[in-house]
């Protein structure tokens, strides 16, 4: 039951109240600098949520032979390990996704959020738990991506999965959808601007919705509390 | 005491790193065929998309030379020329060439070259013009690149190669005429070179595989 219980949390920290990218704030630099578009997003959103499983899973089991002195330079050989196998299999199988995103590939190095959840959570637990948290917390990154992507290419281009079938195959052509026509579209929601206006708006309403709550459990507890001392008489 | 534990760590840290590197080393060997086999099938995708397939038999992703001439081709680097022919007849040459004045960088093309000097056709490569106003030279954004296809260019000083705002006879972009003088200014400048040059290029030995793209084996 415990334990049921302890991958629901993950799955909360993960999705929403410790956010990679709403609430921990990193991996910012790939984050805003590919999320033009929804393909896009959900492409690196994919590549980052496979290195950060593989990440932790590798970290976890090795965690009883790395001495907590040279931790850190170990997680980073794990880490860019991954990536680079994350590269040439996309190179390889997907290559219109590759030539679409491979300059950002690396980027996902450089993302603090990985080797955050290695140092903070994988170097402590089992592997099944750590591998779970790498999946949630890469699910979490890759929704924001995709969200993001999503604002940005409907104000920026009117369109919404634009070049889906790079990533997904030749089927997904007929995904793209023409939602409006511009003469001059909002060309700052496509440029790096727009990537922070929009991920400050997001920000902005999920802090909105975690007050609405607070404000809302503030006052139930009351209530709860009451009946609890009833049953107990 | 320190230096045991030092030893310990360097070695595990070793470890790790032969570890990596071994894996990567398969996967770089395991996927090489395959990546260089999906680089060339994009090359010979747009190359067909310029000369069709039934013009020409000959192996054209192979029958290339390498060329360097920083004035016709708006680069330093040796750049590679492909040559379609069909038995012995002179088909088209297809030349990778840069417009080095564009917007933000360099925009690398391919343009296709008959004999005669008329333009078979042209695409962008590659390019890091505005989203939305200069990437319109994409085919995927416009159809603004196909109006290049059967042009002729008369001479270095031939007014009809500008944009329509400079009296020319191509069309501009909405917010961005940089772009589009710089791909037509490139596009001008390797027919003159390709057509005045067209004997000696298909003549030169076919030298691409080694340089640039000797990367595996098929």
């Amino acid at each position: 039951m415990s334990n049921v219980n302890e991958y629901k949390t993950l799955t909360a920290n993960g999705l929403w109240e410790n956010n990679p990218a709403l609430v921990q704030l990193l991996g910012l630099c790939p984050l805003l600098a590919v999320t033009g578009t929804v393909t896009n997003g959900l492409g690196l959103g994919i590549a980052t949520l496979l290195v950060l499983m593989g990440s932790n899973i590798t970290v976890s089991l090795v965690r009883d032979w790395v001495p907590n002195e040279i931790r850190i330079p170990v997680f980073v050989i794990v880490i860019a390990t991954f990536v680079t196998l994350i590269e040439l299999l996309m190179n390889a199988f997907t290559y219109g996704l590759y030539t679409a995103l491979g300059i950002f590939i690396p980027l996902i190095v450089t993302n603090c959020a990985i080797i955050g959840r290695a140092e903070a959570y994988a170097s402590k637990n089992p592997w099944h738990k750590a591998g779970f948290d790498g999946f949630v917390m890469g699910l979490g990154f890759a929704l924001v991506l995709v969200l993001l992507g999503g604002l940005r290419e409907i104000i920026g281009q009117g369109t919404l999965f634009d070049g889906a079938d790079l990533l997904l195959g030749p089927w997904a052509a007929s995904l793209r959808m023409e939602l409006i026509q511009f003469d001059y579209p909002l060309l700052v929601a496509i440029l790096p601007p727009g990537a922070f206006i929009g991920l400050g708006l997001i920000i902005a309403v999920k802090n909105g919705i975690d007050l609405q709550r607070k404000r809302r459990a503030a006052k139930q507890p009351i209530a709860k509390a009451q009946r609890a001392r009833v049953t107990s008489q | 005491m320190i230096f045991s534990s030092m030893k310990r760590n360097g070695i595990i840290l070793a470890a790790f790193a032969a570890v990596a590197t071994a894996l990567l080393i398969t996967v770089q060997w395991a996927t090489a065929d395959r990546i260089a086999a999906q680089q060339r099938n994009e090359v010979m995708r747009t190359l067909n998309e310029l000369v069709p397939l039934s013009t020409y038999s000959n192996d054209l992703y192979r029958d290339c030379t390498l060329v360097v001439n920083p004035d016709a081709l708006g680069i330093d680097s040796a750049q590679p020329v492909y040559r379609a022919r069909d038995n012995n007849n002179h088909v088209a040459l297809v030349v990778r060439t840069t417009a080095p004045d564009g917007y933000s960088g360099a925009i690398h093309l391919l343009v296709a070259i008959a004999p005669s000097g008329t333009i078979l056709g042209s695409r962008v490569l590659q390019h890091r013009e505005t989203p939305g106003l200069g990437d319109k030279i994409e085919l995927r954004k416009s159809n603004w690149i196909l109006s290049f296809t059967n042009q002729r260019v008369n001479g270095e000083n031939d007014p009809r190669w500008a944009v329509r705002r400079d009296g020319g006879a191509f069309d501009q972009f909405t917010g961005a005429t940089i772009t589009p003088r710089a791909v037509i200014n490139a596009i001008q400048r390797t027919a003159l070179w390709a057509q005045a040059n067209s004997n000696a290029l298909f003549t030169a030995p076919a030298n691409c595989d080694a340089a640039t793209q000797g990367v595996g084996n098929e």
